[in-house]
């Protein structure tokens, strides 16, 4: 049966095809419905007869292995696959929302519209990593936004499952991926890594603010490898009301070594939901791209072969832990903050890349008139942020690994708890139930946090003194 | 339905006991022993007690370099201390254990699946898959899209490209691996009973027939006991320590 060409009305395997929706190079995509169906489907059918390109078969198969383990929001449903041999082709969720490609014709967007929009594409990205996937083919066509704001990833053929064997590597011996938003790494041959993935979002990001790609869409190997090098002009120069944290932002994620990306999807999407808390460094106002001296280091290194890091997504976002250490900085409870302050150190130093996030809760002061109380609100809002910054300064830690806020709520553990939850938060660090004072609050806030955090949650002892 | 490759048991009951055990929890109704049943440990006629009515009731079982020797000969292509167990293992063995030996064949077939000791390509001279392309040999060889073979006792998975050498895959214990039947693929169950990577846990693979996936576990054992029982029987001290320390 010729499943690249079939009528509306006609049934596979249950299966009552639909309009055709999609024809490509690769694929063909049909609309399907079954009996009993809780979900739009669609078909995917490759196209492998004689001729076709040998990355048609490849990416059908990698994309049927990786999609069927993928779970959870960010990904189409799966629902099954039918036999290689005779009828190749598989049945997912259809997806119904707008494609970021649509985003992307009309760019330049505001700089905040961006943000909102790849902060919830680092979101999946990052659930990705944590089941293990790369997905090495980011570009705005592999993007849909589901109703509700939650992105969705389609487009696995390129994929790498940190567990699996890697058919597309043994496939190709060259890189592959698409010319815009590839990677230095990639072009180099290495599959492995997931801020290769970052990489793309920064190029995403680039796109939607300035209406151009950072490197074009070179079609010859030298041309790829120019960005080895060469580091794209800042978008600031095509932009220049562009804000400085969204230029950080974006120069962050296009580092052309990988290590001096941001670690994590999650570190992401954290600073495009909280743009007022970006450090800035040399990036945000930087106007021309880098000197001679550096490109020229680069394309030096460029000439040789790269180390090979090979590490599953797992055992790399292992090492680069959201940390939110959950601190009562106004009750003058030295020996508890001293303690947190030991065990936040040996989690900074067992785990390189991990961030700090310094959290304190204060409550909304209502009881007395509007104006004074927002003023005097202010004011505690304040003091709390310059002792969060006093007691994390002892942790001698750079800028980009530590975070600072001061959250309002009535009931901090609730707050700690929605924080922990939007942050991709993987370990909270916090103070156990003290003595006087303390225990007023932090008593109930702890074992909340513990018995309801997502989480692993690690309760700091202040040492007695026998 | 589940087939669990047991290779490389080496007389360990502790290590089969615990893998049987493991594969049965985890759904295994069909078992298979691509070979080396004997040799190194000190539980031979135990081990066949429990091996061999498992392949009167249908579980295959193929013949192993170290079973051959039991059987007879000089042993020259073995290592010194593997020649004393083997000798050893001559003497704790009967007729009804020499007759269940020597009626293993050297290669099986199941399905799309094929089983031998060494290498299909050929299997009577013990050869050692180590690469690529004796992997890719032995592919060619079989003919089936899936080979499972034991001798080296390390896990692998080898499958094959567009042609030439096979790619080379170390699984990670616990995961299921996907295998199309679109390409072929050369399991290495790794060892039962005598580990060489500095793991002492036990190894051996889990095929699942519906999901076409193929899972390697690595399984504690008492390996205490097992290498206890070695020194008990006055075999090489070498052997007990490779228990004990995995290598």
């Amino acid at each position: 049966m010729d499943l690249t060409n079939l009528r509306p009305g006609s049934v596979v395997d249950g299966f009552r095809v639909g309009e055709k929706i999609h024809e490509g190079g690769m694929a063909v995509l049909y609309r399907v419905e079954r009996e009993g169906g809780e979900f739009p489907m669609l078909m995917k059918v490759p196209r492998l007869e004689f001729g076709s390109h040998p990355s048609c078969y490849v990416g059908f198969e990698v994309e049927r292995m990786i999609l069927e383990v993928l779970t959870g929001p960010h990904v189409p449903r799966w629902v099954t696959k039918g036999s290689l041999d005779d009828t190749p082709y598989m049945v997912m969720e259809y997806v119904e929302g707008r494609s970021l490609h649509e985003y992307a014709d009309l760019a330049p967007l505001s700089a905040d519209e961006a943000a909102r929009l790849v902060a919830a594409l680092a979101t999946a990205v990052h659930d990705m990593h944590r089941q293990e996937v790369i997905h090495l083919d980011l570009k705005p066509a592999n993007v849909i936004y589901r109703m509700d704001g939650r992105a969705v990833l389609v487009d696995f053929g390129l994929a790498r499952h940190g567990h699996f064997p890697d058919l597309v590597e043994e496939e190709f011996h060259k890189p592959v991926g698409t010319s815009g938003y590839i990677s230095p790494e990639q072009i180099m041959g290495n599959r492995d890594n997931p801020r290769s993935d970052l990489f793309a979002l920064g190029v995403i990001l680039y796109q939607l603010c300035t209406g151009r790609l950072p490197f074009g869409e070179p079609t010859t190997l030298s041309g790829f490898r120019r960005r080895l090098f060469l580091d794209p002009l800042p978008p600031r120069r095509y932009v220049p009301d562009l804000p400085e944290w969204m230029q950080e932002i974006i120069l962050h994620c296009l580092e052309v070594e990988a290590e001096n990306r941001y670690a994590t999807a999650a570190q992401l999407a954290f600073d495009l939901a909280h743009p007022d808390h970006v450090p800035l460094t040399d990036r945000a106002t930087r106007h021309k791209r880098a000197g001679l001296h550096t490109i020229f280091r680069r394309w030096w290194r460029s000439l040789r072969t790269e180390p090979d890091t090979k590490a599953a997504p797992t055992t790399h976002l292992a090492q680069a832990p959201n940390i939110l250490v959950a601190l009562d900085t106004g009750t003058g409870q030295e020996k508890i903050l001293q303690a947190i302050l030991a065990a936040v150190r040996r989690a900074a130093a067992a785990d390189a890349n991990c961030r700090i996030m310094c959290v304190t809760v204060i409550e909304p002061d209502i009881s007395i008139e509007q104006d004074t109380g927002h003023e005097l609100a202010n004011s505690l809002y304040t003091r709390r942020l310059v002792e969060l910054h006093h007691w994390a300064a002892e942790l001698q830690l750079p800028a980009h690994r530590l975070r600072f806020h001061v959250l309002e709520g009535t009931n901090a553990a609730t707050v700690l708890l929605e924080y922990a939850r939007q942050n991709h938060v993987d370990q909270i660090i916090m103070g156990a139930r003290g003595s006087s004072g303390l225990r007023r609050i932090l008593g109930s806030v702890s074992s909340r946090v513990v018995a309801e955090a997502g989480c692993t949650v690690t309760v700091v002892h202040a040492q007695k003194t026998a | 339905m589940k087939i669990a490759v047991l290779s490389d048991i080496h007389s360990n009951l502790e290590a089969l006991l615990a893998c049987l055990a493991h594969a049965r929890y985890h759904g295994a109704e069909q078992f298979v022993f691509p070979g080396d049943l004997l040799g190194y440990g000190a539980d031979p006629k135990a081990c066949l007690e429990i091996i061999a009515p498992m392949v009167n009731a249908g579980a295959i079982a193929v013949l192993g370099n170290h079973d051959k020797a039991v059987l007879g000969g000089m042993c020259e292509n073995l290592a010194f201390v593997a020649r004393d167990a083997i000798y050893w293992t001559r003497e704790q063995l009967g007729q009804p254990e020499r007759d269940f030996i020597g009626a293993l064949p050297m290669v099986a077939r199941n399905g799309n699946a094929y089983y031998v000791h060494a290498s299909a390509a050929s299997p009577e001279r013990w050869t050692y898959i180590d690469s690529g392309v004796a992997a890719a040999k032995c592919m060619q060889a079989s003919g089936s899209p899936l080979t499972f073979i034991g001798h080296v006792h390390h896990q692998t998975l080898y499958y094959t490209a567009g042609g030439g050498a096979a790619q080379v895959f170390i699984p990670v214990p616990g995961v299921a691996i996907p295998v199309s039947r679109q390409r072929q693929w050369l399991a290495i169950a790794g060892s039962v009973g005598q580990q060489r990577d500095g793991n002492p846990a036990a190894a051996y693979l889990l095929h699942d027939l519906q999901r076409e996936s193929l899972t390697f576990f690595r399984v504690p054992y008492d390996y205490m006991s097992a290498a206890a029982k070695i020194r008990a029987a006055g075999l090489p001290e070498r052997l007990a320590r490779r228990l004990e320390k995995g290598n």
